[in-house]
């Protein structure tokens, strides 16, 4: 089994790293050294033979599916960095300037040393033992942990390996598929335009695929991923539309405009947690002024602490408002950016407001919509979590849990840091997922986060 | 005349439509976005009694509310190491990563590649992502309950080191050159010509870095247990748990308190941050 799986894993990264002008045997080897200490590390009982808890079939699948993502990722990586081109940040190597500093070799070191020291002990140590400890039955506050495997990451997944492996490959699929005919198809020609159309079915298929493959019940994960993909679109469409368009209000010249930018931007310095505080007031079911309101219309104000949905909404609205500042910051300044003459020229030419903002302005600015796009998502994975703490404490009945929500009430509240861990590495893989995603979208430009 | 100028271009091109229209929309838009804070600021000044009957004139209980707050739940202590938390990461966070982008930009070494690699891989790596190893790893060291905890994990960040490289390459490329053969060291060209070129990239990073920290939440939940030592952020929870029912106004009170010293900064700091985004942006 380990033979046919080692096999298979060099032959993949072989291929992977020869497409990134990397010779072959180089790509193989450093794939094929990754694939061995995620098997060593990660998977060495799954396939060894002894597994442990139940659920063996999917702890096998799991080990096989790490063991050739990391093997192929880091070839790819090796490769593109080899090749100078593709992965962000090579291209900002290029020693551009003549004057530097040649004096002391020692000094560079020094004014790295600080960065570097935190950076291992309180990114890249936690960051390993985030897998690590995944694989163990380790409590809080025990110094002692035992070996389990797997089982705390099959524990979150249906019983089926054929579901486990097959819709994940599918999905997977759908997406290389789509990305090729698009690329193979030249721009302008119909089938072209329908490729480009159904480009946004890939994504699409692999949240739906996912949906299926984390086991249902209240034990399951289901429901926390519903609760987090539902908040975590809500939040990202809402606070993106609403930036955008109040941004495209204020980006304009008029007298008190940077007074306007102010008042408008400075939720972004409000927290989570007091945000939260100011909803829990605002929908307070009867002290509230929402409530008040609706009383005085003569409506009844359903209470959002009882309606999971209701709670949802106000978990979204709250983390919204502190948030479309960030987005207003953003969009203004990449509005300011969209050159006048066009639009200008298409006013003369008759389009009209609408027009003009759907067919220049937006095109024109989705570099900016597509880094916002991942750094929305990672606030609303993460940053949330005080909003939610103090607005429904994930409730009512768990409908407002979320992935880092859960990875606290299991690893903290119960005290079962391997399965919070287990959770968590779910949570890092979906986010070194979008990151990646990011980077080669946006083909090596850095561009500046505003969170940490 | 600007004026004039500004609207007879306006009509056609991206920001056509007339100025009122624009001060209406932008007055509702601000109002609408500040309707929290006012109505927090309105129920803070009144007693529960009040926000039930829902009274928009403000109450008289303000005083009595800061009382309960700041010395009863001891949100004044709070906010006191709120205060020397953030400011430590901040004044951490700019000195390292200015020392680190000055090492990229300005100095030629081996293996400087790979070790940008190494700081560009940590922006996949949120710190909430592995949090609990994180608490593990700082108490094995013994820093639970104490600044340390607060302060140091988050001294270095990709981010900003990215943010003064950024900033560095913009610089004129002859900059270093004409230090050299002026006979100027690597720091004196640090102190004397880098720092004053680069006070927005510092204001910029110095509102987004004093946000961050302030704004902290479950970091603090997590390593800070003693009373004596929590955050602002907190301690609000005190104000909402310790009561049988909830009184509003002095919860009101808390979030509004706990909001003061970022929206300074914000304020304070505003010019530089706004420039020091856009730049960066590119």
């Amino acid at each position: 089994m380990l033979l046919i799986l080692t096999v298979l894993a060099t032959a993949l990264v072989a291929v992977v790293a020869s497409r990134g002008r990397l010779h072959p045997l180089v790509g193989g080897a450093v794939g094929l050294a990754g694939a061995l200490a995620t098997s060593w590390f990660f998977a060495g009982c799954a396939l060894g033979g002894d597994v442990i808890g139940e659920n063996t079939g999917v702890q096998r699948v799991l080990a096989v599916a790490a063991v050739l993502t990391v093997g192929a990722g880091l070839a790819r990586t090796v490769a593109a960095v080899r090749a100078g081109g593709g992965t962000a940040g090579d291209g900002l190597l290029t020693e551009l300037r003549s004057g530097m500093f040649r004096t002391r070799s020692w000094l560079p070191w020094l004014l790295l040393a600080p960065t570097l020291l935190v950076l291992a002990v309180f990114l890249y140590h936690p960051a390993f033992q985030t897998f690590a400890l995944s694989t163990k039955l380790a409590r809080m506050g025990a110094p002692r942990s035992a070996d389990v495997c797997l089982s705390n990451f099959a524990e979150l997944l249906v019983p089926s390996p054929y579901l486990v492996a097959g819709l994940p490959l599918a999905a997977v699929a759908l997406v290389a598929g789509l990305t090729l005919w698009r690329a193979r198809t030249t721009a302008g020609t119909g089938s072209h335009t329908v490729a480009a159309a159904l480009a946004p079915l890939g994504p699409i298929a692999v949240v739906v695929a996912l949906y299926f493959v984390f086991a249902p019940g209240r034990t399951g994960y289901r429901g926390v991923y519903v609760a987090t993909v539902g908040i975590s679109l809500g939040i990202v469409a809402l606070s993106m539309a609403a930036g955008l368009a109040l941004a495209y209000l204020v980006a304009r010249r008029f007298r008190g405009a940077s007074v306007y930018r102010t008042l408008l931007i400075w939720p972004y310095a409000v927290s989570p947690p007091v945000a939260g505080i100011l909803f829990f007031m605002m929908f307070d079911p009867t002290a509230g002024v929402m409530a008040h309101l609706a009383d005085v219309v003569g409506l009844d104000f359903p209470s959002y602490r009882s309606d999971g949905v209701l709670a949802q909404a106000a978990i979204v609205l709250a983390a919204s408002w502190k948030w479309v500042g960030h987005n207003i910051l953003f969009y203004v300044a990449a509005l300011q950016t969209v050159p006048r003459e066009i639009i200008e020229a298409a006013a003369i030419d008759g389009a009209g407001q609408w027009r003009r903002f759907a067919r220049i302005v937006v095109p024109s600015i989705a570099p900016v919509t597509f880094f916002l796009l991942v750094t929305n998502l990672t606030y609303a994975f993460f940053d949330v979590y005080g909003t939610i703490d103090y607005l429904t404490r994930g409730g009512p009945s768990g409908q407002t849990t979320v992935a880092i929500y859960e990875i606290i009430r299991v690893g903290v509240g119960t005290g079962d840091l391997g399965r919070g861990a287990a959770q968590s590495a779910i949570l890092f893989i979906a986010v070194i997922g979008l990151t990646v995603w990011q980077f080669r979208r946006s083909e090596g430009r850095i561009t500046y986060g505003g969170g940490a | 005349m600007s004026d004039n100028l500004t609207i007879s271009v306006g009509r056609r091109g991206l920001f056509a439509g007339r100025t009122w229209h624009l001060h209406v929309l932008s007055l509702l838009c601000v109002l609408l976005i500040g309707f929290p804070l006012l109505y927090a600021v309105l129920v803070a000044t009144q007693t529960n009694a009040e926000v039930f009957a829902f009274r928009l004139t403000p109450g008289s209980s303000l005083g009595e509310h800061f009382h309960k707050v700041w010395v009863e739940r001891g949100i004044g202590r709070a906010m006191w190491n709120s205060v020397v938390m953030a400011t430590l990461v901040t004044v951490a966070k700019t000195v390292l990563s200015m020392a680190a982008g000055l090492a990229f930009v300005y100095f030629r070494f081996r293996g400087k590649s790979l070790v940008f690699f190494g700081v560009l891989i940590t922006l996949m790596m949120p710190t909430e992502v592995m949090i609990l190893a994180l608490f593990r790893v700082t108490s094995d060291l013994g820093m639970t309950d104490s600044l340390w905890a607060l302060v140091v994990p988050f001294a270095a960040s990709a981010t900003s080191v990215f943010l003064f490289r950024q900033h560095f390459m913009s610089l004129p490329a002859e900059l270093p050159e004409a230090a050299q053969l002026d006979g100027a060291g690597p720091f004196q060209f640090c102190f004397r010509i880098l720092l004053p070129l680069s006070w927005n990239t510092i204001g910029a990073l110095a509102v987004v870095s004093f946000t961050y920290a302030w704004n902290m939440y479950l970091w603090p939940v997590l390593v800070i247990s003693d009373a004596s030592g929590q955050v602002v952020q907190q301690s609000l929870s005190a104000l909402r748990a310790t009561d049988q029912a909830i009184s509003y106004g002095p919860l009101m009170l808390g979030a509004l308190l706990a909001s003061v010293p970022p929206l300074l900064v914000f304020l304070a700091l505003q010019k530089p941050f706004m420039s020091g985004m856009a730049i960066s942006d590119k």
